[in-house]
């Protein structure tokens, strides 16, 4: 791994500010993506701004809404008390990302920064309908995933928060990669409390995407039959050596079914 | 290069660390520690587990400088006073290792796993929170009833 300069700023103000003054800088919070790539001398930042000075982490449950802050940790979320109630399938989700040592350090923001196309937020940020908090802006779900490891962030940009609207029901089911844990396939299933359904799938494609076909069925019954015979196509999924596209597409219709039948 | 300091199995420890110095590096090679072991560089083995205040962490994958100020138990602080701990015992008794390289970071998986859960633990909860650490000897089966002993016994 090569040498960088290291920064840990106390304020989002500072962090910006060494971010701008660095010739390539990174953020680093959890460093569990970051430090592996580096490692592998995939990245090599003249720069490392560590976000964990900010101490922004913590979750807050209401009856509307779930907040996250961008620095909490993966374990944090999976065993919050007010998560577990108000979205349990968030809960779950977070419980499934990589291994107990991961959980303890690997963070909300650091995961929805990087957008790995296998990681499992992603179809929470985009299945809830949530909405990403920057440090100069609001970012709907929808908007924020805009390509393999693209997000709509600015260079200089801090997530600071994820703010999920609490569903009616959800559930999110994902078909793990047996050694590394991360999504061959994930889908979350939502029904939103105006009546609106959203089916979001994460490891399939390039980056999360939703089923308005699925959508729109569920939304007029909600049961696993009722999507049985709707497969998205295989053009244009995923291919490695563990799955290849027509294997995921199937996924994709037996884990949205699964994840209808379990939403609570 | 960086000054920094940490409590280290209970003593206080400092030394001086580039910024790429990652803790299992400090513990290894400033302070001697070679207990914990490093056993990939994708940070998927769990080898390198170790308790920061309180919480496993893989120390592959941590820098040292943000650990700057931290308490940090590793395997060689789980004996006290030349008796090993329970979950050593467990693992010596049960014939939990084989070569003993993913011992350490086993044991650490495992003291953690009890904090959290509690001293009765199923055999699938054990397999479920064992997914970072990778054992390439003992097939696994073991490993679990040592956990299941020792966490009877702490
Ligand atoms: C063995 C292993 C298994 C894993 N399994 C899974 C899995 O099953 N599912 C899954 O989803 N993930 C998995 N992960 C990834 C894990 O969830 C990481 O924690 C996550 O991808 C990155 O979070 P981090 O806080 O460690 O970010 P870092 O590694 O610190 O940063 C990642 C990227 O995000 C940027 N960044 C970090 N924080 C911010 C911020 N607040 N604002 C803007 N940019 C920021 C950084 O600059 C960097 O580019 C696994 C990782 C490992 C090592
Ligand atoms: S050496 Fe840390 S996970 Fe393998
Ligand atoms: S005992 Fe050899 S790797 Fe586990």
């Amino acid at each position: 791994m090569d040498n960088f300069n290291y920064h840990r700023p106390s304020k989002p103000a500072d962090a910006a500010k060494a971010m701008k003054k660095a010739k390539d800088g990174k953020f680093m919070s959890g460093g569990m993506t970051l430090l592996p790539t580096m490692k592998q001398g995939l990245a090599s930042p003249t720069d490392i701004i560590d976000l964990g000075g900010l101490k922004n982490s913590g979750v807050t449950a209401a009856a509307a809404k779930v907040v996250v802050k961008a620095g909490t940790v993966h374990a944090d979320v999976a065993s919050d008390k007010g998560v577990k109630k108000a979205i349990p399938a968030l809960a779950k989700l977070a419980s499934g990302i990589g291994d107990p040592h991961v959980r303890n350090r690997g963070t909300i923001g650091g995961s929805i920064a990087n957008n790995d196309p296998a990681a499992d937020y992603p179809a929470a940020v985009v299945g809830l309908g949530a909405t990403v908090q920057t440090s100069a802006r609001k970012i709907p779900g929808d908007k924020f995933f805009t390509g393999m490891f693209e997000t709509a962030l600015k260079s200089d940009e801090i997530v600071s928060a994820v703010e999920f609207p609490v569903p009616k029901r959800a559930a999110y089911v994902k078909f793990p990669n047996p050694a590394s844990r991360y999504a061959m396939v994930g889908v979350m299933v939502a029904e939103l409390k105006d009546g609106s359904v959203r089916v979001a799938v994460t490891g399939a494609g390039p980056k999360v995407f939703r089923v308005p076909e699925m959508e729109k069925a569920l939304q007029a019954k909600f049961s696993a039959d009722a999507i049985a015979g709707i497969q998205v196509k295989a053009k244009g999924l995923n291919s490695d050596i563990h799955a290849s596209p027509e294997y995921r597409a199937h996924l994709v219709n037996v884990l949205a079914r699964r994840a209808v039948a379990a939403a609570k | 290069m960086s000054a920094i300091s940490m409590k280290v199995n209970g003593k206080a420890v400092c030394g001086t660390v580039e910024p790429r110095t990652l803790l299992v590096e400090f513990l290894r090679e400033n302070l001697g520690l070679t207990g914990t072991h490093v056993g990939c560089d994708t940070s998927q083995c769990g080898a390198c587990v170790v308790h920061v205040n309180g919480k496993a962490i893989k120390s592959c994958t941590a820098l040292a400088v943000a650990c700057d100020g931290a308490e940090v138990t590793t395997v060689e602080g789980l004996a006290k006073n030349g008796k090993l701990h329970p979950m050593q015992e467990a693992f010596r008794e049960h014939h939990g290792l084989q070569c003993g390289f993913c011992t350490p970071g086993m044991l650490m998986a495992a003291v953690d796993l009890v904090k959290r859960k509690g001293k009765k633990l199923d055999e699938a909860t054990i397999r479920h929170e064992l997914e970072g650490n990778i054992c390439r000897c003992t097939g696994y089966h073991n490993i679990v009833k040592a956990i299941q002993a020792g966490a009877e016994n702490m």
